[in-house]
């Protein structure tokens, strides 16, 4: 132990650069948040379908990723491109909402069809828990290489731009762009809607019920498959909106399997701040954004990013094994 | 016409049978009970008449239409409302909130405000109680509150699973009151109990259950006076 210690603190490959992390401290603040509200989107999608049918639904991040290529083809087919293009502002607005309407019914409906073809089924017959998770990994593999077959190959899409970030105002004498304001803004407005939308309309109602006592919410004339549908779609809708704004923050982002490392982190936040709590959802997303945008500020290298992310959920989880928020969507209460 | 017919019913749990051929017969305004010992497929039964345990055999009535494959929430609709065994209450909803999830299936306001009214006018305790969690609630509370969910679907027929389970003698006199004042105000009630003194003695007619079949049926009075059901069910040899 006291060796490795030695080795570490030694070790050529491992330098703390605190001055620029103090540097940078607000500037990676920021921009951890901004990546945080993308994970924290896609996390909601793996908490809803948790907190319904205690289903790790791995082939949620190729829900994502179908989103983010038709980002990709719906904003190519309205002219945006690898070089950027510069419409009037109330234009691009329109442009992007387009965009995003397009990734949430595609990831919307892949969501839907993912259940209706891979879980279902296995809900039908009882199956235990294990076979979901078996089938969940072979649904991402199917969708990744079904990606992969239909682009011919492994190669990601050409860059698309959709607006080059101008500074919009300082904090802390750092700046804060554009880009950066108007995911983090979307991202909390969208997560917001979901919330009241679970805490306070009756269908939302009918969602914690099956969450929290499936037959006794059948008793109740809750009809629990459309429940389940309805979740599925909800956590695909978000992903669809998160698959725009990480194509913003990333361009090349639309290849066959980068949903891959993005679902891992939605799934990693979603599990730190409570698996099925979806505040927990956004709690543990923003966090793990910013953490693991301090560790590469630290380390001074971006390929630390997702050790210091799971890291941080370990250590987390050693001291609140539930989760920041703890508790199921069915049991938090507000 | 009876409102509520299970004829000839049985049901599995995979290869083991909990229910057996049992018909059981429900006239409107009637509180039936059925009663009998911890695993003679009572709850099984009552999960069977709600649709959330399919049948192996044998076909349920209602209103003289065959609902045996008629999906559960659906049943909701027709007028079928239980509180289950275990009171069921959703822990992380307010009162208000499970009652509302009582009138899920309903569109009409005003008429769930009435529920609501009648409701807090059996139950003053969950008035008191509007806004906290059910899941911090007493067990009678809970079970105050399990009841007052289902009326809140103003259902033809009420079903409850032990209502009187694991409750304070004090709540088990005031639980089966109500019941009898509910069944009054014009709700059919079939109700599975292990407290057979006080079922019987509230009930119009009455079942015996034992290990998935029906040893007796009668009058709630007939079953009260009757030998074998004094010495097995109700402690007097």
């Amino acid at each position: 132990m006291h060796h490795l210690i030695t080795y570490l603190a030694d070790a050529p490959w491992i330098t703390f650069n605190t001055g620029a992390f103090s540097d940078q401290f607000w500037a990676s603040t920021f921009d951890g948040l901004t990546y945080g509200s993308i994970y924290a989107l896609v996390a909601m999608g793996y908490t809803l379908v948790y907190g319904v049918l205690q289903l790790i639904n791995f082939a949620h991040s190729e829900v994502f990723i179908v989103g983010v290529y038709a980002t990709v083809f719906a904003l190519n087919a309205m002219g945006f491109g690898p070089s950027p293009v510069y419409p009037p502002m109330v234009v691009l607005i329109i442009d992007l909402l387009v965009a995003m309407v397009a990734a949430m019914i595609a990831s919307g409906l892949t969501a839907l069809i993912l259940e209706r073809v891979a879980y279902r089924p296995l809900r039908k017959r009882n199956a235990p828990r294990l076979v979901f998770l078996i089938t969940a990994i072979g649904a991402s593999f199917t969708i990744q290489y079904l990606i992969f077959v239909w682009r011919g190959g492994s190669n990601a899409e050409p860059a698309t731009i959709m607006f080059v970030p101008d500074p919009v105002f300082e904090v802390f004498s750092t700046i804060i762009d554009s880009q950066q304001l108007t995911i983090f803004i979307a991202a909390i407005v969208l997560m917001v809607v979901t919330d009241q939308f679970i805490n306070r309309t009756k269908f939302g109602r009918g969602i914690r019920a099956v969450a929290q006592d499936p037959d006794t919410a059948t008793l109740m004339g809750v009809n629990k498959e459309r429940v389940i549908m309805l979740t599925f779609v909800i956590g695909g809708v978000l992903a669809g909106a998160a698959a725009l704004f990480y194509l913003m923050k990333v361009p090349q982002g639309a290849s066959f399997n980068g949903g891959f490392v993005l679902g891992i982190k939605a799934f990693a936040a979603a599990v730190l701040g409570g698996i099925g709590n979806i505040r927990g959802a956004l709690l543990g997303g923003l966090l793990l954004g910013v953490v693991s945008n301090y560790g590469v500020t630290l380390l001074g290298n971006s390929s630390w990013t997702d050790v210091v992310a799971f890291v941080v959920l370990v250590v987390v989880l050693m001291v609140r094994p539930t989760g920041l928020l703890g508790e199921s969507l069915g049991k938090a209460r507000v | 016409m009876a409102l509520l017919e299970l004829i000839d019913v049985s049901v599995h749990y995979g290869s083991i049978r909990a229910v057996h051929g049992i018909s059981i017969t429900v006239e409107e305004a009637e509180i039936v009970t059925l009663i009998g010992a911890n695993g003679a497929g009572k709850s099984t039964t009552m999960r069977a008449v709600s649709g959330i345990r399919p049948l192996s055999s044998g076909k349920i009535l209602f209103d003289g239409q065959d609902i045996t494959k008629l999906r559960a929430d659906l049943r909701v609709v027709r007028g079928i409302s239980q509180a289950p065994e275990g009171r069921g209450v959703f822990p992380g909803m307010t009162v208000m909130e499970n009652l509302d999830m009582g009138a899920f299936t309903r569109k009409d306001k005003k008429g769930i405000a009435a529920d609501r009214d009648r409701v807090f006018d059996l139950f003053p305790r969950l008035a008191e109680r509007r806004t906290q969690v059910g899941g911090t609630m007493s067990g009678g509370e809970q079970q105050m509150l399990a009841i007052g969910r289902a009326l809140m679907a103003n259902p033809r027929v009420l079903l409850l699973d032990e209502p009187s389970m694991g409750l304070a003698p004090q709540f088990i006199q005031q639980i089966f009151k109500i019941i009898t004042e509910i069944n009054k105000q014009g709700t059919t009630v079939l109700l599975v109990e292990q407290n057979a003194q006080q079922a019987l003695s509230r009930a119009h007619r009455a079942y015996v259950l034992e290990t998935g079949t029906i040893t007796r049926e009668g009058t709630g009075k007939e079953l009260l006076s009757d030998e074998s059901v004094k010495a097995a069910y109700l402690g007097v040899t």
